[in-house]
């Protein structure tokens, strides 16, 4: 336990200090709250108007909302941007410190990393649960709302998915991360992968909505497992093997996700400048 | 020199500093370009999978988005400054020395920058207006493309109003606030939809509050030749982008009430 000490004390200095900015997270909630309200809006219209084609759906609108709903609170646990500490480390020449520490680079960024995500998700998550799935029904607008998972199997299985999500999101920040040491900016590359995120990880539309020839392909990529995956289990649209398998899912791309950063982090390292000054 | 004189200075100067970097401003542009794609992607896969809604079709959404697009990287070319205004300006104590230039603060917060790199999302805004138009079938004629005009005059009036009212707040926060992006990226996405899609609130508000139905729904209705199907007058059609403007007014009298109220950070 004693090897794991270093890691544990990065993870909860930098959740709690994360913790702190209260007046972002509420923005983050108002910018989340505007862009929930109006996919819902939407997608009711668009089940209203084609009844047989929702009922054909592969999720339902009650499905779709709640997956509405949580992929907002949630939306700070995918990598969004390279890890601002490491970009920054990375241009002022502080890495140096960290690879001075008698403790493993990769890990150290690794929870530092999860951390970070872990507490920016963790008040709007719960500000969003309040807002979606209290006051909404209580203010008679239950179909709009936020609506528990519908068996404890479904739970069970969100419950599972949600650490491996932020597992599978850690290891590729990971490698942004090791993309900015090995390129000094953070500005490109932070473009490029929103835009992947957005699209792969079904925060733009829930990845069942696509067309049906692509569902297969959408389930194995890798941003599946980020937010996606969770989301499903959560609703219960993924369930018995299905919900194994897409946890597997996850834990693969974990795995992958990780020996790769290891592998990349260790040539950018060997051949890393610090910058001075 | 006049004031627009003075403008066209200030922006050959932004344009030749960011010429300096050319590979920097064209991969920026093809970045904006790309990334502004996948703003037509879940309205595709949606009507992909629904059919159409209410009779409209994926071809209205694009004119509907072309539109408001195009009006807000027009907007975007010119008000980086007032988009970074608190942080850069009032945070720093740099207003200061913009208040003791003999020109309008307003003035050379637009002269800032001239963003080279919204040609991209310029690009593909009118592409996407453009093929919408041939979709549904928009017959050109001149009166129609002089609407198309005023619409378009109207929404840069508009979104240059939400970040003047943006930098404005600044006064009374000292930071930028980014929870205004709601309002303009946010006001994309919303008004990509026809207005008859959402609850009645919402749409009051997209009239009333920030009048982005009136810089793209109604006008856009006008071009493509129907009726409101909620039942808005004839007349008011092409007269609705006008809202824009009155923001604009109103957006100017904040500006005038955060300058006069400025006290410096002293920094």
């Amino acid at each position: 336990m004693d090897s794991a000490r270093p890691y544990l004390a990065a993870f909860s200095s930098r959740f709690l200090l994360m913790l702190q900015y209260r007046a972002a997270a509420i923005a983050g909630f108002a910018t989340q709250c505007w862009w929930g309200g109006i996919k819902v809006m939407i997608y009711a219209a668009f089940f209203a108007a084609a009844p047989a084609a929702a009922a054909a759906s592969p999720m339902s609108l009650t499905q779709v909302i709640t997956y509405t709903w949580l992929a907002q609170a949630l939306l700070a646990l995918t990598p969004w941007s390279a890890d601002p500490e490491v970009a920054l480390s990375v241009r002022t020449g502080s890495v140096a410190y960290d690879r001075l520490r008698p403790v493993d680079t990769y890990s150290l960024w690794y929870v530092r990393g999860a951390a970070w995500m872990a507490s920016r998700a963790l008040p709007r998550a719960a500000l969003m649960l309040l807002g979606a799935g209290l006051v909404l029904p209580l203010i008679g607008l239950s179909d709009w709302a936020w609506k528990p998972p519908p068996t404890l199997a479904a739970a069970t299985a969100f419950a599972i998915s949600l650490p491996l999500a932020l597992a599978l999101s850690s290891a590729f920040l990971m490698i942004v991360n090791i993309i900015v040491a090995a390129t000094l900016t953070d500005r490109g590359i932070n473009v490029l992968f929103n835009s992947l995120i957005i699209v792969f990880s079904g925060n733009l539309l829930p990845l069942a909505l696509y067309p049906d020839w692509a569902q297969t392909a959408l389930l194995m990529q890798p941003f599946a497992g980020m937010m996606d995956i969770p989301l499903r289990l959560y609703v219960g649209q993924l369930s018995g093997t299905d919900a194994l398998l897409g946890l597997g899912l996850q834990v693969f791309w974990t795995t992958v996700l990780v020996l790769v950063g290891r592998l990349a982090m260790g040539r950018v390292m060997r051949r890393l400048e610090v910058q001075g000054g | 020199m006049n004031s627009a004189a003075l403008v066209l200075r200030y922006f050959s100067a932004s344009l030749r500093s960011q010429l300096q970097y050319p590979g920097s401003a064209i991969m920026l542009g093809i970045g904006a370009f790309l990334t502004t794609i996948i703003d037509m992607l879940a309205a595709w896969a949606l009507f992909d999978r629904f059919g159409q809604v209410q009779g409209w079709g994926l071809g209205h959404i694009a004119v509907f988005y072309g539109v408001v697009s195009t009006s807000f990287a027009l907007t975007d070319f010119f008000t980086r400054g007032f988009d970074v205004f608190g942080n850069e300006f009032v945070k720093t104590g740099a207003f200061d020395r913009i208040l003791l230039r003999p020109r309008s603060p307003a003035l050379q917060l637009v002269g800032y920058e001239f963003r080279l790199s919204r040609f991209g999302r310029l690009a593909q805004a009118l592409l996407v207006l453009f093929v919408g138009a041939a979709v549904v079938g928009v017959d050109w004629t001149p009166d129609k493309a002089l609407l198309l005009v005023w619409t378009i005059t109207g929404g840069v009036a508009l979104f240059t109003g939400l970040l003047v009212l943006q930098a404005s707040f600044a006064f009374w926060t000292t930071e930028s606030l980014e929870v205004f992006n709601v309002l303009t990226y946010g006001g994309i996405q919303a008004a990509q939809f026809p207005l008859s899609l959402y609850a009645g609130w919402f749409r009051n508000f997209l009239i009333f509050v920030v009048p982005l139905g009136c810089v793209a729904y109604y006008p856009v209705l006008a071009i493509l030749g129907q009726p409101d199907p909620l039942g808005a007058p004839d007349w008011w059609l092409p007269t609705a982008p006008a809202m824009g403007f009155l923001f604009l007014a109103i957006s100017f009298l904040a500006w005038r009430l955060g300058i006069a109220r400025y006290t410096s950070t002293g920094s």
